[in-house]
């Protein structure tokens, strides 16, 4: 039955598919910009993000800086996003699609844990993902490249898991650990290094730092931990009881911990 | 060509009103409080289909009647605010608008459709003293024909409605804790069961809107829960 003043009619429980099918003005669609002969659009673009397992669960964190050629776009943008109480998303590649679609994602599984009365599963979390990353196709192949990560603790096999993607929307899931963005391949040289299943909170919180911080000694993308801005990497960690945002004093101390350890070694 | 016969549509009207409440006076009866905490809807029901959802941040939804037309409703409800919000911003997403519209629906398919809908839905949203403009709660029941009303303190959808608005009148009272609240939605259903057993926590759906939850307010109560409020 279609009932008047409720949209069309259609009668899934996606919500980005509801968008496409009875809200066309509101979808998600940054394929129709013909630019030939141009150069690739000038749009903000985030750098550094990375997640790995860690002893509980997983955890994601990304650097704050967005630029737009060589230039700062903004000191102290957002990459990490929890979509749902038990899963997060990282994004990296062009900001404006990248976080339009983090928040889709998140209205997403919310939407159909409402329609259908329980959640979705870990795994049909990250294929939906997956088929928004195949839909924006059309406009990364005009450069707005969105590649982000999936990462979330799995009630029923009781661990973290995490994913990255490509533009194709291609899903691997990783086993340890992933980086991605302009500083990911530093980001990820460092979390072999220092990357450990084993490890409690605090250190995982560290080996982010630590992989932060190379990444943006090497990346002039990535944005390091501006101390005197007050401007911190987000680290967020989910485990059995769901996801924590990691709190700025305790990535202070860390990070003041990271920088007297590379002191005390005579180097960076 | 055969000539249909006249009715008058004081006559069209009345019968499907009167097909829609014998529909809806079969069912059980939904009830919401207002309690000390928030927003609380309870309903007699067996069954694992549900007939309270959430529908956004701080609005929930009920519903009586034919469970195939509310639950329907139910997942427009859900759209529309999904899609209000997104458009918007969450905090525009209102109960007012959404029985509004709910409103404007049934009453679009009463007029129109030759059978009416068998459904009667409470729409409530949960204050938030936080919120400039949103402090209070607000309840509207919306019915069959597209009348709408809003209530306070406490309303009654379904079977015996009139009997337990005239049952709480008498007992309710304004910022009840919780327990109290729960048992006073329990007496009051089991009178609308009158002559059988105590309707069992395990029979009762019962939903929460809770003031002090941060983000999504709304919490399904699970049977233990239920009874350790009502032995309490």
């Amino acid at each position: 039955m279609k009932f008047e003043g409720f949209g069309g009619g259609y009668q899934g429980s996606s919500f980005s598919e509801l968008l496409h099918v009875d809200y066309p003005q509101y979808r998600l669609d940054w394929g129709g910009f013909a630019r030939e002969g141009r150069d690739a659009l000038s749009v903000p673009h985030g750098t550094t993000v990375l997640a790995f397992k860690y002893a509980e669960g997983v955890l994601v964190a990304g650097d704050r800086l967005a630029t737009e050629g060589m230039r700062v776009a903004s000191r102290d943008i957002q990459k990490v996003y929890a979509t749902d109480a038990y899963s997060m998303m990282a994004i990296a590649g062009a900001a404006g699609p990248a976080i339009e679609m983090a928040r889709i994602m998140r209205v997403e599984l919310e939407h159909y844990e409402k329609i259908e009365g329980e959640g979705l599963e870990i795994d049909g979390k990250a294929n939906k993902l997956s088929q928004m990353i195949r839909a924006n196709l059309p406009a990364a192949m005009q450069g707005l490249v969105v590649v982000p990560l999936f990462a979330g603790y799995d009630l029923r096999r009781r661990q973290g898991r995490l994913w990255k993607f490509d533009v194709t929307g291609g899903r691997y899931e990783e086993a340890e650990f992933e980086a991605t963005g302009s500083g990911g391949v530093y980001a990820r040289e460092s979390l072999k290094k220092s990357h450990r299943a084993g490890a409690g909170r605090p250190e995982a919180v560290e080996i982010a730092i630590q992989a932060l911080t190379d990444a943006a000694d090497e990346d002039r993308g990535t944005g390091g931990i501006d101390t005197l801005r007050r401007i911190f990497p987000t680290v967020i960690v989910c485990s059995e009881r769901g996801i924590e945002q990691v709190r700025e004093d305790e990535l202070r101390s860390t990070y003041e911990n990271v920088l007297r350890s590379r002191a005390e070694r005579g180097g960076a | 060509m055969s000539i249909p016969f006249y009715v008058s549509p004081e006559q069209v009207m009345q019968d499907k009103a009167e097909y829609a409440r014998k529909g809806i006076g079969r069912g059980k009866s939904s009830i919401t409080l207002e309690y000390e905490g928030g927003i609380l809807l309870m309903a007699e029901n067996p069954s694992t289909l549900s007939k309270i959802g959430e529908i956004y941040d701080r609005i929930a939804f009920a519903g009586v009647g034919k469970f195939s037309e509310f639950d329907q409703l139910r997942k427009i409800g859900v759209r529309y605010a999904d899609v209000k919000g997104y458009a918007y911003s969450r905090d525009d997403v209102r109960a007012r608008s959404l029985a509004n519209a709910y409103s404007q629906a049934m009453g679009d398919v009463f007029t129109r459709e030759l059978k009416p809908l068998e459904v009667e839905v409470i729409v409530v949203e949960v204050g938030d003293p936080e919120l400039a403009g949103h402090e209070r709660n607000a309840i509207y029941r919306v019915q069959f024909d597209g009348s709408i009303s809003d209530a306070e303190g406490y309303c009654v959808i379904g079977g015996s409605a009139d009997e337990l608005t005239t049952f709480l009148k008498g007992q309710y009272k304004s910022e009840m804790p919780l327990g109290d609240a729960l048992r006073l939605g329990r007496s009051a259903l089991q009178r609308a069961a009158e002559g059988q057993i105590a309707v069992a926590p395990e029979n009762l759906e019962v939903c929460l809107l809770e003031k002090a939850r941060i983000g999504r307010k709304f919490r399904r109560l699970s049977t233990d829960e239920v009874r350790e409020y009502l032995n309490a």
